[in-house]
């Protein structure tokens, strides 16, 4: 994957590379902080259709959506010789009673059987994640179990 | 009535138009800079209302709205910027520099303003606005375009070209000896260097020295290094406003970015004066015998700049619509054609036909350049969708 790197003199630096489709999709980053999701039109790839302002959180959600779909789909692809085990991912939203605390505290394991694989978090991935892990607002599980302990792992992180 | 008293009517009114202005320019999406030259025309020299009170105040303000402008001008670009865009587009700029100075200074010759006018009128003619293609930029939501890096470095590159052309401008305008013209000259091009190898090496020293937490006394020392080095450059023949854009380029990073945003609304009011006492000075029966050969410069340097900026971003590998739009981008000129030819009105040693034009052209390009950057895409898509057949409705979303 080549992404493209281009200064822009005042006003910060834009990150972007070309699609299979033809569209051109990247970020601008202003020197203020701010990120910019740009996406070029379909007919003329210079220039842009939309360029949609995203806080540091969106930003971090939505990598971790784009990143985490892969990483789901890799694992769903190494567990299907396995029936009745599924792959599914759930975000910490800013009310869940564990944001801000150590993973372990959910005891998720324990009490519904489910294995956390990793967290997709501000694009990155931290795999294995330990016990000690603290959640952070806009990070994205990645869980392996049964359905219905996928169904109880979802009911804990929502409401404890 | 009491002096003190007529002074703070006088600029209180003048301000408060001003407001009105502003909001009138924001309204219809227009920069008011046009606005202001005309709110100056209106009144002043040769206007409908004379304004005798305020002149001490509005001169030394007008001053410091020289000042504060290319202040930010310098603070706009880091000094790494600065140096990478010379490396990477100095064909460009140079060809910027070529194309649109010599329409300027061929006028000011043919209408026999001698080598004062010309260098005078090619600056006002070569220099874009950066505040105006930097807002229609951002207007017209084209940050994330393929051109922008283009046009961007353009500006870079005439904003080392201002730090070169306003030590030789105030040479010339002082009316100096050939020697004595190449001495200042020669001081001001170690001056720049010195300062952006001081700034790339040792920025943070100069950062430290005038940041604060405190935003209030960040501003005391912003204001006061600013007026400093501008009285002290002024003092050594080099023009005030070089002294402080060489500060903005001294000043970097973070220490940078707080600076414009702390100094913005003073360079507003500031430079808003400063406009309206350049219109306020031009008497406006001096426009109309001048307003044929403006809107021809108009129409010969719009051209040019467009190609520019065509040949530019045609380098840069971009696609028809986008080279059009790179080169309408640039056509705006303003604020820094206006403190050219304020600079050169104030030494008294041109002609007032010059301010006239000066003002006429301005007033023009700041309204026919950000109209052009709007309309130039549709424009160049109808014009390439009439003879081509329809494309294909092979449209994916």
């Amino acid at each position: 994957m080549n992404v493209d790197e281009t200064d822009l003199p005042g006003l910060g630096r834009r990150k972007d590379f070309m699609t299979a489709s033809g569209r051109r999709i990247g970020v601008v980053e202003y020197r203020e902080g701010q990120t910019e999701l740009i996406v070029s039109t379909w007919d003329d790839p210079d220039t842009c259709q939309a360029s949609i302002p995203l806080t540091a959180e969106e930003a971090a959600a939505l990598g971790n959506l784009l990143g985490g779909q892969r990483l789901a789909m890799q694992l769903s692809e190494e567990h299907r010789e396995i029936p009745g085990i599924v792959t599914r991912q759930f975000s910490i939203g800013g009310d869940s009673p564990f944001h801000n605390q150590p993973m372990g505290k959910a005891c998720i394991r324990t009490r519904s059987g489910v294995s956390i694989v990793a967290i997709m978090r501000e694009g990155e991935v931290v795999p294995s994640p330990g016990p000690d892990v603290v959640l952070h607002p806009g990070d994205l599980l990645v869980a392996v179990g049964t359905q219905q302990g996928l169904d109880t792992a979802a009911d804990i992180l929502r409401n404890g | 009535m009491d002096p003190l008293a007529l002074t703070l009517i006088e600029l209180g009114a003048v301000v408060f138009c001003l407001g009105l202005l502003a909001r009138l320019a924001g309204r219809i999406g227009m920069s008011p800079i046009p606005l202001y030259l005309v709110g100056g025309l209106f009144f002043g020299a040769g206007g409908l209302v004379k304004l005798e009170g305020m002149h001490e105040f509005a001169h030394l303000s007008s001053e410091i709205g020289v000042i504060l402008l290319l202040l930010m001008l310098g603070l706009e670009y880091t000094a790494a910027e600065l140096v990478t865009g010379l490396r990477r587009s100095w064909k460009a700029g140079v060809l910027d520099l070529v194309l649109n100075f010599i329409p300027g200074a061929g006028l000011a010759v043919l209408l026999g303003w001698g080598l004062v006018g010309a260098m005078v009128m090619g600056g006002v003619t070569y220099i874009s606005s950066s505040g105006i293609a930097a807002k229609v930029i951002t207007d017209l939501g084209r940050i994330g375009n393929r051109e922008t890096p283009v046009v961007l470095s353009i500006l870079v590159f005439e904003d080392l070209a201002m730090a070169v052309y306003l030590p030789i401008l105030t040479a010339t305008l002082a009316g100096v000896s050939f020697l004595v013209g190449l001495q200042t000259v020669g001081i001001s091009l170690a001056v720049v260097t010195v300062v952006l190898v001081v700034a790339l090496r040792h920025g943070h020293h100069v950062s430290k020295a005038v940041h604060s937490e405190n935003s209030e006394v960040f501003l005391l020392n912003l204001l006061g290094a600013a007026l400093l080095v501008a009285g002290l450059a002024a003092a050594m023949q080099v023009s005030a406003a070089v002294g402080a854009f060489m500060l903005g380029i001294a000043i970097s990073g973070a220490t940078a970015h707080s600076a414009t945003r702390i100094l913005e609304p003073l360079r507003d009011l500031f430079a808003a004066i400063f406009f309206v006492v350049f219109g306020l000075n031009t008497d406006p029966s001096s426009i109309p015998p001048v307003l044929g050969w403006a809107l021809m410069l108009a129409v010969l340097t719009a051209a040019t700049k467009m190609i520019t900026g065509i040949w530019a971003a045609k380098r840069a590998g971009i696609a028809l619509p986008g080279r059009f739009r790179a080169g309408a981008a640039l056509i705006a000129r303003g604020e820094f054609s206006i403190v050219i030819a304020g600079l050169a009105v104030a030494s008294g040693v041109v002609p007032h036909d010059l301010a006239a034009l000066a003002t006429a052209y301005v007033l023009i390009m700041a309204i026919m350049g950000p109209l052009a950057a709007r309309y130039v895409e549709p424009a160049v898509k109808m014009l390439r969708r009439r003879p081509a057949k329809p494309r294909p409705a092979a449209r994916p979303i």
